[in-house]
């Protein structure tokens, strides 16, 4: 039996999410069976095995959504409001989105500049490697608040605060990126360039940049996600009104569990589609620096 | 630094000035009788290498990789130096081309020291493999050290084009290297190294990874550009009729430490072709290669 080209290409991903859902919906069935079965109790009303079935996957506060909830949710979330309602997920994903590109840009600039600044000077690595890498040792869940706070304090409020943490994430992947990627090219290229008597600055702008550029794009995409998660997360110590991390807090703080499944997928198709955008300009790139089709 | 414009193209040089062969200096450590040859100079000497020693500090303690080297090369030469690996061939043409700085001795390019002749770009460098660069297209691969150098666009383009017409690869100026072959991307990196007009070549094994047609074909390409631009050519090898075939002279090196043992004059006329292999003239000059290699070669390691 032939099977057709698409189904050969979709069927693994297509059973992985199958299964995912099978067990995402028993495990919503036995988390929020002792819910349903005590509210069926506290109201001493008779219920059968149906019903209890039936009121784990359409409780209105469960332990664990079943997906349908979550799906119809997210929809609901995305079409059924105005975008620039505050119950609106687009008018949220919309928030941290700005600050996320905002912080990605600066983090991606900073970890180029401290790359460039590494990689032409010896006395710079020695001295500025050690506090790149500290700076990621510390968990960004205890420095947001920090940050949120001295910040506020000198009139920073709003996008750039939020930024400035996605930045302080996201630029330690473009630095060690972009070190490698300077200090690639194959040494026969850089005897070259010195028996043409380059300049360090135009073996920087025809020998090093191109080499780094694969690398550039391997460490944005990493940079871009955590981006996003910088700004998540940054929004939660403030008890922002508006974002994804806004939306999260307030479904936890009112056991909106819906809200927050529904907050956290709107999360993820944010970060599928930056990734996305990544990969695209990727692939543009390299079809224009001559990479084989 | 940008050279003037209106440089003579290579076809234009042909004819200026006469192969000749130049006197030798030799100073060497080996128990080989030393050569001196009549000297007809009418060229200024390219390359004078002057008691060089270079020793390399590795993990081992002390390598000598060159020993007291004296050699002096006349413009226009074609110049090989063959050896057994780590006789230091490679390391001698670094130190000319002053990618690498030797512990003791002088090197004088066209009368420059080797630094101020890098800095002028007084040679084109081609090495083992072509290292073209992957995301430039074989024009622009060309156009490199034009970029660097300085040169007007259309100069920039009409040189690539004279260049790859020299090495045969025209209509292959939008392909990117991956889609050449190893022989045409090797061509196209000797393109590269003249393209700004250098008097000097030096060529550090250039057809080694190539395989046996391809390199005799190449080998016969290198001669008639020899022959047409007329320029200087530093040339090291592994191989002895390689040598022997493109050769002027032939500089026989041996290692532990690194030095010239012989020196072999090799005169074919300029136009020789792959037939002159089974003459034997050529036999014999071989034959001298082979024991000049021998002698320097312990074999009880």
């Amino acid at each position: 039996m032939r099977t057709h080209p698409l189904v050969t290409r979709n069927a693994p991903v297509v059973t992985i999410v199958a299964v995912l859902i099978v067990v995402w919906y028993v495990g919503a069935v036995l988390m929020n069976l002792s819910l349903v079965r005590g509210g069926f109790e506290r109201e001493e009303s008779p219920y059968t095995t149906m019903e209890l079935l039936e009121g784990t996957m359409s409780a209105e506060r469960p332990l664990l959504p079943a997906p349908h909830q979550v799906v119809g949710a997210f929809i609901d979330g995305v079409f059924g409001y105005a975008p620039t309602a505050p119950r609106s997920l687009v008018y949220h994903s919309v928030v941290t989105l700005s600050a996320t590109l905002l912080g990605f840009a600066l983090g991606a600039l900073l970890g180029i500049v401290l790359a460039l600044a590494i990689v032409h000077s010896r006395v710079l690595e020695r001295s500025l490697m050690p506090w790149i890498i500290c700076s990621q040792m510390v968990p960004i869940l205890a420095l947001a608040p920090i940050f949120i706070v001295v910040l506020g304090a000198i009139g920073l409020q709003g996008l750039l605060p939020k930024s400035i943490i996605s930045a302080y994430l996201s630029f330690f992947p473009v630095t060690i990126g972009m070190v490698k990627g300077f200090t690639s090219p194959d040494p026969m290229q850089m005897d070259l360039m010195r028996t043409w008597s380059a300049t360090s600055r135009q073996v920087l702008s025809k020998l090093r940049w191109p080499w780094a550029v694969p690398y550039l794009f391997a460490s944005l995409k990493v940079a871009i996600t955590i981006s996003l998660i910088g700004a998540i997360v940054a929004e939660l110590p403030t008890g922002a009104e508006a974002g994804i991390g806004a939306r999260l807090l307030a479904g936890s703080y009112y056991g909106q569990t819906i809200q927050i499944w529904s907050a956290l997928v709107a999360a993820a198709v944010l970060a599928s589609g930056l990734i996305a955008i990544v990969s695209y300009a990727e692939r543009k790139v390299a079809q224009r620096m001559g990479a084989r089709a | 630094m940008p050279r003037p414009a209106g440089l003579i193209g290579p076809e234009g040089l042909a004819g200026l000035r006469d192969p000749l062969v130049e006197p030798v200096r030799m100073n060497s450590t080996a128990d080989v009788e030393p050569h001196i040859y009549q000297s007809t100079v009418t060229r200024p000497v390219a390359v004078d290498v002057s008691k060089v020693s270079l020793t390399f500090d590795t993990a081992d303690g002390k390598v000598e990789a060159l020993s007291n080297v004296d050699l002096q090369i006349g413009g226009g030469e074609f110049v090989s130096f063959i050896g057994p690996s780590g006789c230091g061939k490679t390391t001698l043409l670094r130190v000319i081309a002053d990618l690498q700085q030797p512990s003791s001795g002088t090197v004088t390019v066209n009368g420059m020291s080797a630094e101020q002749a890098r800095l002028g770009r007084n040679y084109g460098y081609v090495f083992q493999a072509p290292a073209l660069f992957p995301w430039r297209s074989i024009e622009a691969n060309l156009k490199l050290p034009l970029e660097l150098m300085g040169f007007s666009p259309t100069e920039q383009k009409q040189r690539a084009a004279r260049y790859l017409e020299l090495v045969n690869l025209i209509g292959f100026e939008r392909k990117f290297p991956w889609q050449l072959s190893g022989g045409m991307q090797q061509r196209v990196s000797i393109a590269r190294a003249l393209s700004f007009d250098p008097e000097l070549l030096l060529m550090d094994e250039p057809f080694g990874a190539l395989d046996e047609i391809v390199r005799d074909h190449l080998n016969e390409q290198l001669l008639q550009l020899w022959a047409k631009t007329r320029k200087t050519v530093l040339f090291v090898t592994h191989s002895i009729p390689e040598a022997v075939f493109l050769s002027t002279r032939i500089v026989v090196m041996s290692p532990r430490p690194g030095r010239i043992t012989d020196v072999i004059d090799c005169n074919f006329p300029r136009d020789r072709t792959l037939e002159i292999r089974e003459t034997p003239e050529f036999m014999a000059i071989a034959q001298r290669v082979r024991t000049g290699l021998r002698a320097g070669h312990s074999y009880d390691e």
